[in-house]
């Protein structure tokens, strides 16, 4: 139901004094200054708890995280179900509410001990996107609850997997063949969206190979480095990895190509210790940018929409502009969740979340946002720091990297910061490939963290047993 | 957190160490390498990366606070008509608190725009509807924001009332404006007057003009133009018209910069015609001025004398001076308009350039830009940038934001833009302005006739200041296609300085 219908109803219930109606706006006008308080406490909690060393007061913080994030939801939910008067959104509601309760209770059972602001900002996450998809269609967050229900499900089962597999390390040829493949696979069975070829369709279901190869990429690159950094090794492996990034870039998707290449250059220069190979990288990088800026027209186009916007509003620059329109119309508090107009905005929901976001929620909220971006980010790093095992910490890293160069590429796209590629906002976007895959990263992460602090305690033990033999 | 860690690592090594506690093993000190390799790497691609975040943040943040305002305000962003929902359009007022523009309500509850002066400021505040122009468009957030008391707003809400936008408070002079529009009369033109001293946008009137109040029902009638008006066009800010002996205002200005011990000297003995390089420049009407000075050859506007001094001057230099009034450049205002154009460059031969220096050739300049000229040598040679919108403040009067007069520099040093004014006080007193020369003040000014077609038709312009001592005003006028400045522009001239400083 639409807002006339709601307001039609609403005056047929109440006459001419329109009491839910001035509840509703009074809500929304105050919601969007405790909604921006809330998560800038939730947001200046991520950054402090490491503060001082008291495990239960960690432990208080991490639980009144969870309880900003259940408030926040409600309000959201109460805000969006008032807009409509639709009693499927408090279904929806409910349900995203179970969801999330269920996988905060699971997790902390399965992922003893791992982080648990991990867990947070992705419980966060994922709840920001809830309530911003449902926001924009319904269709659509029914999709998402089912895509993310489904993975976050499995997730529990990533560490027994992990611990199982215990040679991981040892298939490396085998994930670059897999990967090649279903990256190419696109040629066969896919089909082309936004002027990218990289989708394929299996029955009534679309997804992008991409986003699942990009993480037994990490696997092949860190099982490669893992055993030797000598030169024949890294040409060798260079070699692979730019086949996956050709492969990218002949489907045109120039945000997955860059992720892939930027990755590779992180975890071979942390692999080498040798910065050289990451300058050489970067050059060789810039180098193959401009040739494909002078050969490709839609590279072309996205340079352009990024330098002008204004001047190529009615075609290149019509996305970005809109966007920008978007957030600087929504101003540091935002419109009122439901009271703008993302859907102006082409593909709002997903690589584009970020604008919608920023002009309901406001500019404070977004900046809220990319702080808690940039926690799960350190908090990868942390774990990457820890690993013991060099295949372990390589993966880690290099996922780590993954994630916050994709998240770099849609945020820096959508506010004109660099041009524009076409990525989804991990978690938050609409998009069940997005969604599932870095599920799995936040999972494979934390999963493998816990698989070496068992293996730490292993190793501590051993010398025990020997003595007390 | 990620110091911590590392701290971690490295401490507690040391602390073994340090308590004499035994040795950790070969071993285990191999293994605490093992972990430790790459780290280093980590953390400078984490710092790396969290700098570039911070910067993203920080771009952000610059977006909202210095670009937003501007950006939004564009056609392409439909979000005028969310806000419109709950707050109502504020008034435009002028600087006599005037209302340029408001929003009424009907009893259907259906909110229109309404401009009591009617056609009168049509340019400068603009439409609502239609693609919205002037302080309409370009003001539109701002009058659509409110910044009364929450409580109030919240008060209306549960009345369920919409709330006053902000009230955007130009710089505009009713009685001023009224003047200039009733002088203009029914030819077709533009007056442009401003305060020197801040470049405040005094009276704006282009003509013909429409009436805002009715744009929808007359647009068929607009965009089709059948009877060549241009109605919607700004002549004062978008006309662009060659400048006549108006321009003989720039060419002394550069002969003063370019002998600043001489131009006293400077003679030339005007016989109504003179050829230079085979290119014949004849005076108005083939007058003969006879001997003439510098002062007297502005005075009489003899296009001999100054096809003479164009001969002597630096063309590249000559450039860099209009350029720095704004020739060829982007106006930093906040309203539509076009480039003044300035094409005489070295390559040019000697028809352009006796041409251009006495305004004709290939020159154009828009009033705006001819009245920021004469303002600047009011100001002493320092350039005010002109803008129209004075202040925002909200229903209740509370100032939002305020704009404050912007200087461009020193474009001319202040002897050029005093003996300017004094050349262009002798233009009055015994010159083509002689008819000014009855107001209780001096004024000083340039007439011009700028001719548009072969056939010897003309506009004509006058622009000037005055108190030519203590300049207050500066005005620019062209009536088209009217015949000579001093008989056309002169008057409107007069009767805007009489409104504004009395007769």
């Amino acid at each position: 139901m639409d807002k006339a219908g709601a307001a039609l109803k609403l005056t047929e219930l109440f006459g001419e004094y329109n009491a839910v109606g001035v509840i509703h706006s009074v809500v929304v006008e105050l919601s969007k200054y405790i909604i921006i308080i809330l998560f800038a406490i939730y947001t200046w909690h991520c950054f402090t708890v490491f503060m001082g060393r008291n495990e239960e007061r960690k432990d208080t913080i991490y639980r009144r995280q969870n309880k900003i994030m259940y408030v926040i939801h409600f309000i959201c939910s109460l805000v969006l179900f008032l807009n409509s008067l639709d009693w499927k959104v408090l279904i929806i509601y409910l349900v995203q509410l179970v969801l999330l309760v269920f996988v905060n209770k699971a997790y902390i059972y399965v992922y003893h001990y791992a982080s648990k602001l991990v867990l947070n900002n992705m419980l966060m996450l994922l709840m920001i996107g809830f309530v911003m998809i449902g926001r924009i269609s319904q269709g659509f967050v029914v999709k998402q609850m089912i895509f993310a229900g489904i993975i976050c499900l499995l997730g529990l089962f990533i560490p027994l997997i992990i611990e199982k597999a215990a040679y991981f390390d040892q298939f490396g040829v085998a994930y670059a063949v897999l990967g090649i493949l279903l990256l190419a696979l696109v040629f066969v069975i896919g089909e082309e969206r936004y002027g990218s070829r990289n989708w394929i369709k299996v029955g009534s279901f679309a997804m992008q190979p991409s986003e699942f190869v990009k993480i037994i990429y990490v696997f092949f690159i860190a099982a490669f480095l893992a055993k030797s950094t000598s030169l024949k090794n890294v040409v060798k492996i260079g070699i692979i990895a730019a086949v996956h990034v050709l492969i990218l870039v002949a489907e045109k998707d120039l945000g997955a190509a860059l992720i892939y290449y930027i990755t590779f250059l992180a975890v071979l220069y942390v692999a080498s210790g040798r910065a050289a190979y990451l300058f050489l990288g970067l050059g060789a990088g810039s180098a193959a940018a401009v040739v494909a800026y002078h050969f490709f027209t839609h590279v072309q186009n996205r340079v352009t929409a990024w330098q002008d916007p204004w001047g190529t509003i009615d075609t290149a620059g019509y996305q970005v502009a809109q966007s920008l329109f978007a957030i600087g119309t929504g101003g540091w508090f935002g419109m009122g969740l439901g009271e703008g107009l993302p859907t102006k905005i082409p593909v709002a929901e997903s690589d584009f979340i970020f604008a919608a976001i920023s002009e309901e929620l406001g500019t404070f909220f977004a900046i809220c946002l990319i702080l808690v971006e940039i926690s799960c980010f350190i908090l990868f790093i942390n774990i990457a720091l820890k690993m013991t095992k060099r295949f372990y910490k390589l993966t880690a890293f290099g996922l780590a990297i993954e994630y916050i160069f994709q998240v770099f590429l849609t945020i820096g796209g959508v506010i004109k910061f660099i041009p524009s590629t076409g990525v989804t906002l991990p978690l938050v976007s609409y998009g069940g490939s997005s969604v599932i895959s870095t599920v799995i990263l936040f999972c494979i992460i934390q999963g493998m963290y816990v698989l070496n602090c068992r293996e730490e305690d292993n190793v501590e033990r051993k010398p025990k047993r020997q003595q007390s033999r | 957190m990620l110091r911590e860690s590392l701290r971690d690592s490295r401490a507690g090594r040391k602390s073994a160490n340090s308590r004499g506690m035994p040795q950790p093993s070969r071993q285990e000190r191999e293994r605490q390498r093992e972990v430790r390799r790459g780290n280093r790497q980590i953390l400078l691609v984490t710092y790396c990366i969290t700098i570039i975040f911070l910067c993203m943040a920080g771009f952000l943040v610059y977006f909202m606070a210095v670009q937003s305002q501007e950006i939004i305000n564009n056609p392409y962003n439909k979000r005028q008509e969310v806000l419109a929902k709950k707050v109502s359009k504020g008034k435009i007022l002028s600087a006599d608190g005037k209302v340029l523009a408001e929003t009424k309500t009907g009893a259907d509850g259906k909110d229109t725009r309404v401009y009591p002066y009617k056609d009168m400021f049509c340019h400068i505040v603009g439409r609502a509807v239609n693609s919205m122009t002037g302080i309409e468009g370009k003001q539109g957030y701002p009058l659509l924001a409110s910044h009364i008391n929450p409580f109030t707003q919240l008060a209306n809400t549960f009345r369920g009332e919409k709330s006053p936008g902000d009230n955007v408070v130009t710089t505009l002079d009713t009685k001023l404006q009224k003047a200039a529009y009733d002088a203009l009369g029914n030819r077709k033109g533009a007056v442009v007057a401003l305060d020197p001293s801040t470049g405040r946008i005094l009276a704006m009137v282009s003509k013909p003009a429409y009436d805002p109040n009715r744009v929808e029902q007359n647009w068929e009638e607009l965009i089709s133009d059948s009877n060549e008006e241009s109605a919607l066009v700004n002549r004062a800010t978008q006309g662009l018209y060659p400048p006549g002996s108006t321009f003989k205002v720039l060419t002394a200005m550069e002969y003063l910069i370019e002998n600043p011990d001489s131009y006293s000297k400077f003679r030339y003995e005007c016989k109504g015609t003179d050829s230079f390089s085979g290119n014949v420049i004849n005076c108005y009407g083939r007058e003969q001025h006879g001997s003439l000075n510098l002062k007297m050859a502005l005075a009489k506007s003899c296009n001999g004398a100054f096809a003479k001094i164009g001969t002597t001057l630096d063309v590249a230099q000559f450039r860099k001076l209009t350029e720095r009034f704004m020739f060829n450049k982007s106006l930093p205002v906040d309203f539509e308009y076009n480039k003044s154009k300035f094409s005489l460059s070295k390559d040019s031969d000697m028809g352009e350039l006796t041409q251009t220096v006495m305004g004709q050739g290939k020159t154009m300049i828009t009033p705006l830009e001819n009245a920021v000229i004469a303002a600047t040598v009011a100001n002493n040679g320092e350039m005010m940038v002109p803008y129209v919108v004075d202040h925002v403040e909200s229903d209740a009067g509370k100032r939002v934001t305020s704009y404050e007069p912007k200087s461009k520099g020193q474009i001319i040093d202040k002897w050029v833009a005093e003996k300017m004014n004094k050349l262009m006080r002798s233009v009055v007193t015994s010159g083509t302005g002689y008819s000014l020369s009855s107001l209780p003040y001096e004024v000083a000014g340039k007439t011009g006739s700028a001719e548009y077609d072969s056939e010897g038709n003309s506009h004509a312009w006058f622009v000037g200041f005055a108190p030519a001592d203590k300049p207050k005003i500066a005005v620019s006028i062209i009536v088209e296609g009217a015949g000579t400045g001093s008989r056309y522009a002169v008057p409107i001239a007069k009767e805007m300085f009489g409104e504004y400083l009395g007769w």
